[in-house]
């Protein structure tokens, strides 16, 4: 399937069906719960439908597709920038910094400021400095490579984690489990202001990475490769780092580090539509968002009244799917 | 403005230590040039500086008249390409893709062009490997993997082409082939300069060796002038009989 050469007709028909597939998780999502929910209803403004609908279920689900979109296409990009199969969001510690920012928030009591709670407010900012700091021990001058990224990223990866053990270590018992559900990730119903903020920096993001696919498909190959063919590689690379660190610390802050769904989804892309950025990108975005969608709803609902935490349900869930289609892909071979 | 590269006092140097030192040279015409010399003699460096991939390099470095740090790089991947040593992918990329990167600079946009395509079409069936354009790059076997590189350096279609041991894990089949590809491409009026550790093949195909040696250049001339009994033992230290060959060139024999 990934063999074809790249048409505009054959993208096209690749991002429709993923967004058709992103479109029903996510009208079909809100539907699924303790309570039922009939659209007419809710629409109609009907109580009590209309209030689980619209302030329950589906703020949740959008937080789910717009995370798990904005995941997926952040492992894209990681990966791609470190020519590492195995990089993630987190592998450059943005959402270390994240979680760092929260637990601090946690462990001073931080109620935060108007509506937005402490721990985010202070998890967006762990994530800045990280991403800060991050550049600042990578770079050497105006040159960076892929190499020094890594091992800043990690370093600062460490420490934060360092830092995340110490305060909880000191912190009382109250406090030691609102930072272990934290650290567990998961998604709930937020405001819609937020929604639109966390929309606006997702479509933006993922909107220049699509726009800048075939830099990314040559950065992916070397960054030789790509300055011999004319790609300013220091900067695409530092616009990739920014963008994709600005996408991972935003969603960080409202879900805390939800695991896997930036490694599986374009892991599983991959094997089924190959390695051209084009595709992968935007299709990374539709299937991310519609696997976290269906994790969060069997999350939520499976042993209900319990809630399952999303990070368990997607490596539960996406481990055994990923390990079938590496098995299937080997046997074809 | 003519094609090719001036080279004028170029040094460079790796945590003190001089790889690379004053160098002056005049690369040009449609010729096949060939760079040899011992391992650390500074032959892959030099060859970063003429592709412009190094600039932190003394001295200066001139293509077609004009400074290699004031060429924008696009322009520049225009006229000069560069087949890498070898190429590792992490990515399953499939060898049409690998060669169509050799269109990037054409143009940005989200598709290649029909002009792409043909180039793409053209550079892979010069190097015979459209039969697998469509498998994945990294389970080609060493001599297709050169191979659709070297196509997407021509699909590149540059007025130079740089190249950094181009047949190192060829069989001699294939090493013949990409230099009878590389000939081929000084008659359409290429310019070619390679670097490799192959005397014979150098001997056998080139117009012009320029013999490095501890980042200085020993001997630049023509391969009857370059490959001779003195310049081996040297410059790379060995003991070797020199034969004619075909065309009158020289036949580096080892042993007794």
């Amino acid at each position: 399937m990934g063999t074809k050469p790249l048409t505009t007709r054959r993208l096209a028909a690749l991002i429709a069906v993923s967004a058709g597939v992103m479109l029903a998780a996510g009208a079909l999502a809100p539907l699924v719960g303790a309570a039922g929910v009939d659209y007419r209803r809710a629409l109609a403004g009907l109580s009590p439908d209309h209030e689980i609908l619209f302030f329950a279920r589906l703020p949740r689900v959008l937080l789910a597709l717009l995370a798990g979109g904005g995941l997926a296409v952040a492992g894209v990009l990681f990966q791609a920038l470190l020519r590492d199969a195995l990089a993630t969001p987190y592998t450059l510690g943005i959402s270390t910094g994240a979680s760092l920012g929260a637990v601090v928030a946690i462990c001073l009591g931080w109620g935060g400021w108007g509506p937005l709670p402490g721990t985010w407010l202070s998890a967006f900012a762990g994530a800045g400095v990280v991403l800060i700091a991050v550049l600042a021990v990578a770079t050497e001058g105006r040159r960076m490579s892929s190499f020094t990224l890594l091992l800043a990223g990690v370093t600062i990866n460490s420490i934060c984690m360092a830092g995340i053990m110490f305060l909880q270590y000191l912190s009382t018992f109250g406090q030691s489990f609102a930072i272990v559900r934290w650290l567990m990730g998961g998604i709930e119903a937020v405001d819609y202001s937020v929604l639109a903020w966390l929309a606006a920096v997702v479509a933006a993001v993922v909107g220049l990475l699509f726009w800048k696919s075939r830099d990314w498909n040559l950065l992916a190959v070397g960054e030789d490769w790509a300055a011999a063919r004319g790609v300013s590689t220091a900067r695409v690379m530092l616009t990739g780092y920014l963008a994709g660190s600005f996408l991972t610390g935003s969603i960080t802050s409202l879900t805390g580090p939800i695991g896997f769904v930036g490694l599986i989804v374009p892991h599983a892309l991959r094997l089924r539509l190959g390695a051209d950025h084009r595709v992968l990108i935007p299709c990374s975005f539709f299937w991310g968002a519609a696997f976290l969608a269906v994790c969060d709803t069997l999350s939520r609902t499976v042993l209900s009244p319990i809630e399952i935490p999303v990070g368990v349900t997607t490596a539960i869930l996406g481990g055994p799917f990923f390990i079938y289609l590496l098995k299937s892909r080997s046997r074809a071979h | 403005m003519k094609q090719g590269f001036r080279l004028s006092a170029a040094g460079m140097r790796y945590n003190g230590a001089a790889v690379l030192q004053n160098v002056s040279l005049d690369i040009s015409g449609n010729r096949l040039v060939s760079i040899v010399g011992p391992n650390g003699a500074g032959k892959s460096t030099l060859l970063g500086i003429l592709a412009g991939l190094r600039r932190e390099f003394d001295g200066d470095c001139f293509y077609e008249g004009r400074s290699i740090r004031k060429w924008g790089r696009r322009e520049f991947a225009r006229r000069v390409s560069f087949v890498p040593q070898s190429l590792r992918l992490e990515f399953p990329f499939t060898a049409e893709q690998v060669v169509l990167m050799g269109r990037m600079p054409y143009g940005d946009g989200l598709f290649e062009s029909d002009e792409d395509r043909a180039a793409v079409d053209e550079a892979m069936a010069l190097t015979d490997t459209l039969a697998f354009r469509h498998r994945d790059f990294r389970s080609l076997s060493g001599g297709e993997r050169q191979r659709v590189v070297l196509a997407s350096a021509l699909a590149q279609k540059p007025a130079t082409l740089l190249l950094d041991e181009p047949t190192s894990f060829l069989d001699l089949k294939h090493q013949i082939s990409i230099y009878r590809i590389l000939r081929e491409q000084c008659r359409e009026g290429l310019l070619v300069i390679a670097v490799t550790h192959d005397l014979n093949l150098a001997a056998a195909f080139s117009d012009r060796v320029i013999v490095l040696n501890r980042g200085r250049v020993a001997i630049d001339s023509t391969p009857q002038e370059a490959i001779t009994r003195e310049s081996l033992k040297e410059v790379f230290a060995v003991d070797a009989r020199i034969e004619p060959g075909p065309e009158g060139r020289p036949w580096v024999v080892y042993g007794n």
